[in-house]
């Protein structure tokens, strides 16, 4: 009946499992940004008229711009050393052999299934044993855990895709360390790099629980919204905040992901 | 000896209790095309890896050019290799694959350009210049693997099977062109097969390889004609062998009782054998004659009965069973115009030889 072949077969069920799929998953975030854009404080049905007085507030309020600085230093900072440690790790992992490999991969990657909770209130009860003072710092430092394992499992394709021997061959004709680095190893994981950068700034600036324990006086902008929930005059701003974070989350993700997309494209294919 | 060019010396190689190396001494020549033949395991390539400077010896020391290279890295070797799979930068092209290494001689832009394209001329490819690594096939990549390593001008060139990723039509192309090359670059090669007909084919000298030893070290000639020992006798070609007795020793002539043979005389040239010693009697199948009379007069000669026979255009195998031996005696003969009419199976046939084209082998 069909021409397809039996693994690509269309398969009916399946395509309407994957529509509801993607309705329940992100229907209720198309909500946001439709009540941002919506003349009442209040969020209900009906709607009571388009307007765009919500975001021409929220640009006169300074705390939003402030949160936002925060959370865009912390996102910066943490993306940019939770990259560089997962390149480190990353070639570790699949370079060497060393006892302990599988145990340590499965450590490093810890933070994606247990509760961030625990991990947040483990590290507030750390800090204030040894008297560090709760600040941005020691929100970018909770944030480097939640982001290490992303950043990691970004990286380590790239590097199980290309050949050793790459390396190899560019000390063989004459370059040390340092120059195979920059001209082989770096150009070949050059979009995993990227895309970690992109994953891991995204996961910070989204990450609530961890900021929640560890921030001092300076909040982010995920705490800050919370802040604001309770204050129903407020709401609508917030939502309007909601849709520019949804839009940059969505853009930088799918960036990185575009980016990465052929993880393997980099080996050669032996015939 | 103090003409060598490279001077394996001594060296053992271990990774972690195994010893991947034991004791290899090995001399080679400038100039010279020396390969390393094996079964893979044997060593040959962490021999070659060594001396690319990627592993070093546990214990020896390797001499390139009079220097000791124990303490020398990779970059800094005279040495280049060609790599199994070739190890093109998949993020450049052909051309900035083939200047890669020359950076460091920072030379002006037109100089490098000119020693690229004269590369590309010499492997071949000159409209290739532009292309990325992953729209070329694997004999052109070869080519640039090799133009790679040459335009640096290393004193030796080392190469991991180079031509194993190629089919055979290709690989037998290739097998000439890299003669050809080496002849004209006049650099010492190192190259590593498993592969003894390509050995065979390209070589000046082989060390045959097994359990990090080398077995033998001989001129192709030398290793098909006088294999030192049974490994080596089965691995390069195909070998009949029969087990012998020492029956009479005089001078350099001796008398063997040989299972399925009879008795046969034979020359024991350098070898110590005495009376009553065990010893193997090895012959290569070309170098037996399939008839179906008995010859004439005192050629040496034996009766057996032909069990099959195989038609492989150029030359025929016949295998014939002897009183006494378990295996059948392999025999290949060239297929003439007057060829033996011997071709259906389960007949009386006679097999002869000439004393000198049998092999006297210690029995291990």
């Amino acid at each position: 009946m069909s021409t397809e072949s039996y693994i690509r077969k269309k398969s009916r069920p399946l395509q309407v499992y994957a529509i509801i799929f993607i309705i329940v998953l992100y229907v209720p975030v198309l909500f946001i940004p439709l009540f941002s854009f919506n003349d009442s404080i209040y969020v209900r049905f009906p709607l009571e008229g388009f307007t765009l007085k919500w975001y021409a507030e929220l640009f006169q309020r300074e705390p939003v711009w402030n949160a936002l600085m925060n959370s865009v230093k912390v996102g910066l900072s943490v993306s940019v050393i939770s990259t560089l440690f997962g390149v480190f790790a990353a070639k570790a992992i699949a370079r060497y052999r060393f006892p302990g490999r599988g145990p340590l991969v499965g450590f490093i990657m810890l933070p994606l299934v247990v509760p961030l909770i625990i991990f947040g209130v483990a590290l507030l009860v750390l800090l204030s044993r040894l008297g560090i003072p709760l600040s941005l710092w020691t929100v970018g430092l909770g944030h480097l855990i939640v982001c290490m394992p992303f950043s990691i499992a970004t990286l380590l394709p790239r590097f199980e895709g290309f050949d050793p021997a790459l390396e190899e061959a560019s000390a063989d004709l004459g370059e040390n360390a340092l120059w195979t680095w920059w001209r082989v190893t770096l150009p070949m994981i050059f979009p995993g790099v990227i895309a970690s950068l992109m994953l891991t700034f995204t996961v910070s600036f989204d990450e609530f629980i961890m900021a929640f324990f560890l921030n001092g006086t300076q909040p982010t902008l995920p705490l800050y919204i919370w802040g604001q929930l309770r204050f129903p005059q407020e709401f609508p701003s917030v939502l309007a905040l909601s849709s520019f974070v949804i839009a940059a989350s969505f853009v930088i993700v799918f960036i990185g992901l575009w980016i990465n997309r052929s993880a393997h494209a980099g080996a050669i294919k032996v015939e | 000896m103090t003409d060598a060019f490279i001077s394996i010396q001594n060296v053992d190689k271990y990774f972690g209790k195994f010893q991947a190396i034991d004791n290899v001494s090995i001399d080679i020549g400038h100039g010279e095309f020396f390969s390393l033949l094996g079964s893979s395991g044997c060593g040959k390539t962490t021999l070659l890896r060594m001396l690319a400077g990627f592993e070093n010896p546990s214990s020896g020391e390797i001499y390139i050019d009079g220097q000791a290279m124990s303490e020398v890295p990779p970059h800094y070797r005279p040495v280049n290799m060609v790599f199994q799979n070739y190890a093109i930068f998949p993020h450049l092209n052909v051309r900035d694959n083939i200047a890669y290494g020359l950076r460091r001689q920072k030379l002006p832009k037109a100089k490098r350009n000119e020693m690229v394209d004269e590369m590309l001329a010499l492997i071949k490819l000159p409209e290739y210049g532009d292309r990325k690594a992953n729209e070329l096939s694997g004999g052109q990549r070869q080519r640039i693997a090799l133009a790679r390593s040459l335009i640096l001008r290393p004193k030796v060139l080392l190469l991991d099977e180079p031509l194993g990723a190629l089919d055979k039509q290709l690989r037998e192309q290739m097998q000439l062109e890299l003669r050809q090359l080496q002849r004209t670059v006049g650099i010492t090669f190192v190259f590593v097969t498993h592969d003894q007909e390509e050995a065979l084919t390209l070589s000046d000298r082989i060390a045959v390889m097994a359990h990090g030893r080398v077995l033998q070290l001989d001129t192709p000639t030398g290793l098909y004609e006088r294999p030192g020992s049974r490994d080596v006798a089965s691995f390069i070609g195909t070998m009949n062998f029969f087990d012998g007795k020492v029956s009479k020793v005089e001078g350099t002539k001796i008398s063997v009782d040989a299972e399925g043979l009879g008795p046969i005389q034979g020359d024991r040239g350098e070898r110590a054998f005495a009376e009553g010693d065990r010893i193997q009697v090895a012959i290569r199948p070309e170098k037996l004659e399939l008839t179906e009379h008995q010859p004439n007069g005192g050629t040496a000669s034996v009766r057996g009965t032909l069990k099959h026979s195989a038609y492989l255009g150029e030359r025929s195998h016949f295998f014939v069973e002897l009183d006494g031996m378990e295996k059948p005696v392999a025999v290949s003969a060239q297929n003439k115009l007057d060829a033996i009419s011997v071709a259906d199976d389960s007949r009386p046939v006679w097999l002869s030889w000439s004393p000198e084209s049998l092999v006297l082998l210690g029995a291990e």
